[in-house]
Order: C-alpha cells, then sequence, then structure tokens
C-alpha cells in the first residue's frame, strides 16, 4: 500500500483579502482556548494553585478564627488593610483564588472531553496497525522459525490472546502483520480521576451554597433550638433561608471529662436529648469523633468548659440572680482554669446600679499568697477569685461586648467601678459594701455544641472514592500494545518475526517483553516440531542459542 | 513486659538505631570512596548483563565503572548495618505500641521516627532490587541518620496515652497512610535530588570538562535514578491521596467539617497539587527530565516543611500532634 500526497490546493492568485472580524476572534479564541488547555497551562495553573494557597496557611484567616485576624490588625495596623484589600485573610473564598481554580478546571475540561472522545473511539477501534520500523520501538526483538509467516503469526496470535490481548491481523506492503493491545482502564482510570476532580469541585461549590453551621454553648441543664438567632455564632451558605434549617432542639442534660492519670484527656462525652421542637426526647450520647447525625443535621461537641454559678441578694432581700451559671472560657486547656463573668444589668431603676461578677475560675484550686491558680483539669475542689463591679455595664450602648469579659472602657471611665473582690470555694460567700451578698454555689458543666449541615458531603465522599480507584488505575495499569511483522528468513528459509512493543505506564517493562518473546519462542518451537512431525519432512530445528538473548539494544 | 520497661526498650532501640544507621553511612562512604576499580583496570565488565536494561543505552564512560571485591565488602557490610538497624528502628515504634497499646504514631516523635523509617525501608527493597542503586545510600542513609538526631533531640515525647480525639479507628488508617506515604516521597525527592547531580556531571562530562570526581562516577545512571523517584512517587501518590481523604472522613466527624483550610490541610492540598504537578510533568514536552525532577524536590521541600513548620510553629486543629511537655 502506498500513500500518495492529496493534491496542493491551488495558490490563490492575488493576495488574501483579510478574514472577516467574526473569523479573526473566533481564530483568536481558538487559540486561546488551544492555549489554555494545554499541558504545560496546566501545569502552569497546578504551580499557581499551590502558591496560591501558601498565604493561607501563614496568614490568620476570618474563616478559621476572626479573633487571630482582629489581633492580627491590632499588631500590624498599617500592613493589614493592604493585606486585606488583597482578601489575604480570605484566600480561599478569594476572587484570585476562584480564578485560578477556575482557570485549572476549564483547562482540565478542554483536556478531558477531547480524551474522553479519543477513548470511545479507541475503545471500539482495532489496534493501529504497526508501525513501519519496528525495530525502533522501546522494545523490540527478533525470532526466527521455521514456520511459514501465517502460521508463525498464528502462533504469537494465540500467545498474545491468551495473555487478554485485543488482536487484529492484516497484509500489508510490508507483508503480515499483527497489532495487538490491551490496557484500555488505565485511559479509564484517568478519565475517571479527572471527571472525580470536576464532580468534587461541584459538590463542594453545592454544599457551601446550601450548608450552615452554627454554635452554641450550652451549659448542664440548658436546651436550643436550631435557628440562627439561637446560635452564639454561625455561618451559612447563600442560598440558605432560615426556614430551611432542620427542625432538631438539643438539651444537655451532662457532660462528663475523664482523664487518664497524666491528666491527658481520656475522653468528652455529652448525654442529650433531641427530637423535633416541642418533642425533644431521644437521647444519646455525643463525643468526640462521635457526632450524631440525623436527618440531615450533624451535632457535635466541640469543646467543654466550666459555669460557676452564683447567686447575687440584695441588702433588701430580693435575689436578682439565684443559682444563676454562666460559662466561663477555659484560658489554659491542661488546668482548665477559666474566666468569665456574670453580669446583672437591671438591679435598680437607675443606669449605675447594674453589677457584674466577675471571676477566675479554678476547678481543683490552691491559693498562694492570696492568689488562686488551678492544678487539676477534673472539679476536684472548685474555687472562684471574683472581683465584683458596680455601675454602668454599658450593655445598650451599641457596642457589642464579649459575654466573658466586662467592658474595660467603662472601667477606663471610670463608669465602672470595683467595689469587692473574694476568693470563694463552693458555698461561701461574701457581702459587699452596701450588704449585697454574692455566693458561689457551684459549678456545672458547659459544652460547645455545634450543628452542621452540608448536603454536599456525600457527593465529596463518592468523588473522592472515584479519585483514589481513578488515581490506582492510572498510575498502576500500563496499556500495552504489540506488533509482529512476519519476514522471509536469511537466505528464504524459514520466517524471521519482528516483534515490538510500546507501553504507556509506568513498571519494568524489560522482563515482560522478555517474558512474552520467550514464551512465544517455546510456542514456536514446539509448534514447529509439530508440524515437523506431522509432514515428515526433515526439521531444522531452529537454532536456540542464537536467540537465547534476543535483548540486543540498538547502539 | 510492664508500660516502663517497654519505654526503655523503645529508647534504647532509638539509640541503637540511630548507632547502626550511623555506622551504615560510613560503611556506603567507603563504598563510593573506595570501591572503584582504577581506570586502568584492564578488566572492563559488559554493563547491562542481567541488570537493569537502560535505554537509551548511555554512552559507555558515563556508565558507573564496575565495582572492587572491596567496595562490594563495604556494600555487603553498609546494607547489613542498614538492615539491623531498620529492625531496630521497627523495635522503637513495636515497643511504644506495646507499652501504650494503641497505635504508635500519636505525637511528633513517634510520626517522624516511623517516616524514616519507610523511607529507610523504601530505600533497601530498592537497593536490594536494583544493585546499581546502593551507591546512594549515603544520601538516603545520611539525612535519615541527621533526621533520627533531630528527633531524637527536639521531638521526644515520653511514652504516654493520647488526647481523647485521637483515639479513634482512623488514626491508624489516617496516619498509616500518610506516613507510609511521606516516608516514599521522601525517598523518592532523594533520587531527584541525586538525578539533577547526575545529569549535571554527566552534561559536563559530555561537553569536554569533566571534574574528576569518582563519587558522582558511581552514582546509579541518571535515566535509573529518574525513573526510581518516578516510579517511588507513583506508589506514594495514592497512598498521599487515600490519607487526605481518610483525614477528612476523620475530620467530619472530630471537627465537624471534611475540609477547613487548616494550616495542615493547606499544606496537605499543596503537597498534593505538587505531586500531581510532577506526574504530569513526567508526561510533558519540554517538563521532562530535570525540570519534572525540581518538581520533585520542590514536592520534598513542600513535605518538609509540611512537617516541621506547620506542626511546631504555626496553630492549628493538628497541634496536639506536636511536641510533648
Amino acid at each position: 500500500m502506498t500513500t500518495t500526497a492529496p493534491p496542493r490546493p491551488a495558490a490563490p492568485a492575488g493576495p488574501p483579502s483579510p478574514p472577516s472580524l467574526g473569523r479573526r476572534v473566533a481564530a483568536r479564541l481558538l487559540r486561546w482556548w488551544r492555549q489554555l488547555t494545554a499541558m504545560r497551562t496546566a501545569l502552569m495553573l497546578l504551580f499557581l494553585l499551590a502558591l496560591a494557597a501558601i498565604p493561607g496557611s501563614l496568614l490568620p484567616q476570618r474563616s478559621l478564627s476572626q479573633s487571630k485576624v482582629t489581633e492580627y490588625f491590632r499588631d500590624h495596623p498599617s500592613l493589614a488593610p493592604v493585606l486585606d484589600r488583597l482578601y489575604l485573610f480570605d484566600v480561599f473564598g478569594s476572587p484570585w483564588f476562584s480564578a485560578v481554580y477556575l482557570l485549572l478546571f476549564i483547562s482540565l475540561i478542554g483536556c478531558i472531553v477531547p480524551r474522553a472522545v479519543e477513548y470511545a473511539r479507541s475503545v471500539v477501534a482495532a489496534p493501529p496497525p504497526a508501525p513501519r520500523h519496528l525495530r525502533r520501538l522501546p522494545e523490540h526483538t527478533e525470532l526466527r522459525t521455521t514456520l511459514d509467516g501465517d502460521a508463525a503469526l498464528d502462533v504469537v496470535e494465540e500467545e498474545l490472546r491468551v495473555r487478554r490481548f485485543r488482536v487484529v491481523r492484516r497484509t500489508r506492503a510490508h507483508g503480515p502483520e499483527l497489532s495487538a493491545e490491551k490496557g484500555h482502564l488505565k485511559e479509564a482510570g484517568n478519565l475517571l480521576f479527572h471527571v472525580s476532580l470536576l464532580a468534587i469541585l461541584v459538590a463542594l461549590a453545592g454544599g457551601k451554597m446550601f450548608g450552615y453551621e452554627g454554635s452554641i454553648v450550652l451549659t448542664e441543664g440548658d436546651g436550643f433550638c436550631n435557628s440562627f438567632q439561637n446560635y452564639d455564632t454561625y455561618s451559612a451558605g447563600p442560598l440558605v433561608q432560615g426556614s430551611d434549617l432542620g427542625d432538631l432542639c438539643v438539651d444537655l442534660r451532662s457532660f462528663q471529662a475523664t482523664y487518664e492519670d497524666d491528666l491527658t484527656a481520656a475522653s468528652f462525652s455529652a448525654d442529650i436529648d433531641y427530637g423535633p421542637a416541642g418533642s425533644a426526647t431521644r437521647d444519646t450520647t455525643i463525643s468526640v469523633n462521635h457526632p450524631l447525625r440525623t436527618d440531615g443535621d450533624r451535632v457535635y461537641v466541640t469543646g467543654h468548659g466550666f459555669s460557676p454559678c452564683f447567686t447575687v441578694t440584695l441588702p433588701d432581700g430580693t435575689e436578682p440572680a439565684t443559682d444563676e451559671c454562666r460559662p466561663f472560657l477555659p484560658t489554659e486547656t491542661r488546668t482548665m482554669s477559666s474566666e468569665g463573668v456574670l453580669k446583672l444589668p437591671d438591679l435598680g431603676p437607675g443606669q449605675t446600679d447594674q453589677l457584674a461578677v466577675a471571676g477566675f475560675f479554678a476547678p481543683t484550686g490552691v491559693v498562694q499568697g492570696g492568689l488562686l491558680t488551678s492544678i487539676d483539669p477534673r472539679p476536684l475542689s472548685p474555687q472562684v477569685a471574683v472581683q465584683v463591679f458596680r455601675g454602668y455595664l454599658g450593655l445598650d450602648s451599641g457596642i457589642p461586648q464579649s459575654v466573658y469579659q466586662i467592658d474595660q472602657t467603662q472601667v477606663e471611665r471610670g463608669r465602672l467601678v470595683q467595689v469587692g473582690s473574694a476568693n470563694l470555694t463552693a458555698g461561701e460567700s461574701f457581702t459587699l459594701d452596701d450588704g449585697t451578698r454574692v455566693t458561689f454555689t457551684g459549678v456545672r458543666e458547659f459544652a460547645a455544641i455545634q450543628v452542621s449541615h452540608d448536603p454536599g458531603q456525600v457527593y465529596v465522599l463518592i468523588a473522592s472514592i472515584g479519585i483514589m480507584i481513578g488515581s490506582l488505575a492510572m498510575l498502576l495499569l500500563s496499556r500495552e500494545r504489540v506488533f509482529a511483522r512476519a519476514g522471509p528468513g536469511a537466505g528464504g528459509a524459514g520466517t524471521v518475526l519482528s516483534i515490538g512493543s510500546l507501553t504507556r505506564g509506568s513498571g519494568e517493562t524489560g522482563p515482560r517483553f522478555q517474558a512474552l518473546t520467550d514464551d512465544l519462542q517455546d510456542a514456536l518451537t514446539t509448534r514447529a516440531a509439530d508440524g515437523a512431525r506431522r509432514t515428515t519432512t526433515p526439521a531444522t530445528s531452529p537454532d536456540g542459542a542464537e536467540h537465547a538473548e534476543p535483548e540486543a539494544p540498538p547502539r | 513486659m510492664s508500660a516502663d520497661q517497654w519505654a526503655t526498650l523503645s529508647n534504647t532501640s532509638f539509640s541503637i538505631a540511630v548507632g547502626l544507621y550511623s555506622l551504615a553511612v560510613i560503611a556506603f562512604c567507603a563504598e563510593l570512596a573506595f570501591g572503584g576499580v582504577r581506570q586502568a583496570d584492564p578488566v572492563r565488565e559488559l554493563v547491562g548483563a542481567g541488570g537493569p536494561v537502560e535505554r537509551p543505552r548511555p554512552p559507555q564512560d558515563l556508565a558507573p565503572p564496575p565495582e572492587s571485591d572491596r567496595g562490594r565488602r563495604y556494600g555487603a557490610l553498609a546494607m547489613g548495618l542498614t538492615v539491623l538497624g531498620a529492625l531496630a528502628h521497627l523495635t522503637v515504634l513495636v515497643a511504644r505500641a506495646a507499652g501504650t497499646d494503641r497505635w504508635p504514631w500519636g505525637n511528633m516523635y513517634e510520626f517522624a521516627t516511623a517516616s524514616v523509617l519507610v523511607a529507610v525501608v523504601a530505600y533497601l527493597s530498592f537497593a536490594f532490587r536494583a544493585p546499581s542503586l546502593r551507591h546512594i545510600g549515603v544520601f538516603v542513609m545520611g539525612p535519615a541518620v541527621l533526621c533520627m538526631v533531630l528527633v531524637g533531640l527536639f521531638l521526644y515525647a515520653e511514652a504516654g496515652p493520647v488526647v481523647a480525639s485521637l483515639r479513634s479507628a482512623w488514626l491508624a488508617v489516617h496516619v498509616s497512610s500518610v506516613v507510609l506515604a511521606m516516608g516514599l516521597f521522601f525517598t523518592s525527592g532523594i533520587a531527584s535530588v541525586m538525578y539533577l547531580v547526575r545529569t549535571r556531571y554527566d552534561a559536563r562530562v559530555l561537553a569536554g570538562d569533566a571534574p574528576a570526581s569518582r563519587v558522582v562516577h558511581r552514582l546509579p545512571l541518571a535515566a535509573t535514578l529518574d525513573r526510581t523517584a518516578h516510579r517511588i512517587a507513583i506508589c506514594a501518590f495514592p497512598i498521599w491521596t487515600f490519607g487526605v481523604i481518610a483525614g477528612a472522613i476523620w475530620a467530619e466527624s472530630a471537627w465537624g467539617r471534611f475540609w477547613g483550610w487548616d494550616p495542615k490541610e493547606t499544606w496537605a492540598f499543596i503537597a498534593w497539587v505538587v505531586y500531581a504537578a510532577y506526574l504530569h510533568a513526567r508526561a510533558t514536552a519540554g517538563w521532562r527530565g530535570r525540570p519534572a525532577a525540581w518538581v520533585n524536590v520542590i514536592g520534598l521541600v513542600v513535605m518538609i516543611f509540611n512537617l516541621l513548620y506547620v506542626n511546631l510553629v504555626s496553630t492549628g486543629l493538628h497541634s496536639y500532634a506536636g511536641v510533648g511537655n
């Protein structure tokens, strides 16, 4: 078979007229598309993605900790606003990070669509014809046999079919030849891997759009229902309506923290009742690594601490606070020493009659030189060092303030004055100058509870499994092609089989090819011997020694 | 045996492993330095018979010269010492596990120790299969000894129980796969570094200004190093992917979300992207060879940064994996 070049189109007579605008734009777009979908562009975008993620780990991120960002702003007042304008505190939601990964995914689509088409074609198509120069293939050898060309190729075909190759025989200008192929799963794995990457992005985006997360600090005995106004903090995707939240209420019955002998935390578990509003009656225990998974919502215990309880008795006998417990924030997790405040804004008619019981809580307290410290995270001997402030708390000043601290600016302005302090053990009380009594009645535990909803995460998991399977198939399988061509032997006697193989993928191809050609040589010898016996013509046995080392790479 | 005895056994084994590895490094050095046959030596073995087949075959003068008997003895000694060291190294972790009744990678000390063990075992398995790779022994075991010494000095943590959040079956799945992948990537990165050294040397030899470096000349062929680095990375990449996915599943049940761009997660992602780039670069025209090897070296740097900076300096949810007190 010879190929002739197609006739060249006649050269245009005059200078070519400039292409129309539409055509130019289309050509330009096509060129951009080709550039974007080229592998080297994809590589560059991969590097860009890696680079773009780095600031997200080096600078504080709003998504992780708003307080650290605030702290950074305080420490670097001139630099922080500049960084903020570059979205460096929201790297993973920033336009430039999104731009990089969206470009990468467009490039990915441009890569996998043609590949998928080609793959579909190659699955049904016959293996390609043998290249003209088989000895240029990475693996090549020649086998000699007394069989004629077709019979020799029959042997090769059998041997390859046993090895699950797809085989096709052709006769072309250089003689009868054979092409064989296997390992389509490698390319299928490659496609699965890349399609799964796309799927994971879609699932992630969907989860972000329709997901939400709320957290709340709950003292033993308290409860809450799943709605945004009840949470201490929450975040929700842009497509979440308040009414979309699952009907779920949770009551914290009790919380237990257990410790090893060396005070390593062994377990945190919360006994809760849960269910739809009005009938939160199903009880369960949630703990670290074991959240509650209801229909759509997941309930986690993410932290714990202590809520000291106080009773405040005014001189006239009224009790504005009776066994009121407030969560104190742990300042040190090893000993669980904590700080917090009980604010009482409604003691009297005036704005200056407000009271705050600020305290330092020690679950196992030791007083040394008048100073209270904690030596154990377990509530073995709870003590609290309280400072009582009277005056204006500033709760209605319009500036939000922490529920764990008094507003220091009111203290600085002299509007909130310390009127007493004491170290109290459970049950102890002390009296202020005006006769008000503050009693430390005891302590309860609190649990930080988080409710999460992410409709995308199941699909992310499925896509991850696709990535896993795809990468295994893509990296560990290989696509093999084997070609063979029969030619006349030296001096016209017998046949010379020229065999070459081309492997795409990893793995040591040499030994496998060696094994194949060894088996082929054996099969050819056996077949030739059989044929010789049947035709009873004197057979010249193939010279084995000559082919003992078929490996003769070109120099 | 009591927990204390197990802990003592573990610590003693650590010292023994470091000692044996150090001796192995000396023996590997000796092999490189004294193992060569003089150039005038008339014995010219035909390289390639039975050995790994190289394509395309480089000029004869780039092939590592044959090894003298003395060199072979040093090599065998070094391999023996490395194997014994690896056994002691394994004992460190087994004794930890026995003494604490948990998986022996609950803190940075154990994690780093296990990762180095994987790197050593990965090297050993390749060196046994392809003896020419034995010659990079000093460049694998040298850093391994350095890592072990630094781990022992700065990361050491007493045997003890782990915090509540680490008490999960996912500790075995997630951390084991990450340790495995890290150790493999480490070895792969070293192979790529050696490849870069070797190709630079080869280029200079071919250009005619050959520096008389008997050590570099005795390294495996560039193609062998490159292929080794790639094959190890191919093993490690799915394992790393699996480790990250397992980590995400664990994070979903421990922290309430499967991915939150915690610093460790971010760097795991960066490493994944870099290694994906490496595997792509190997298949991209214009990137094969040295540029791809550089990508693998960047991956190695990312891995080390991820291990040291993210655990020791930055604060994140993985911080409890930090140094014991």
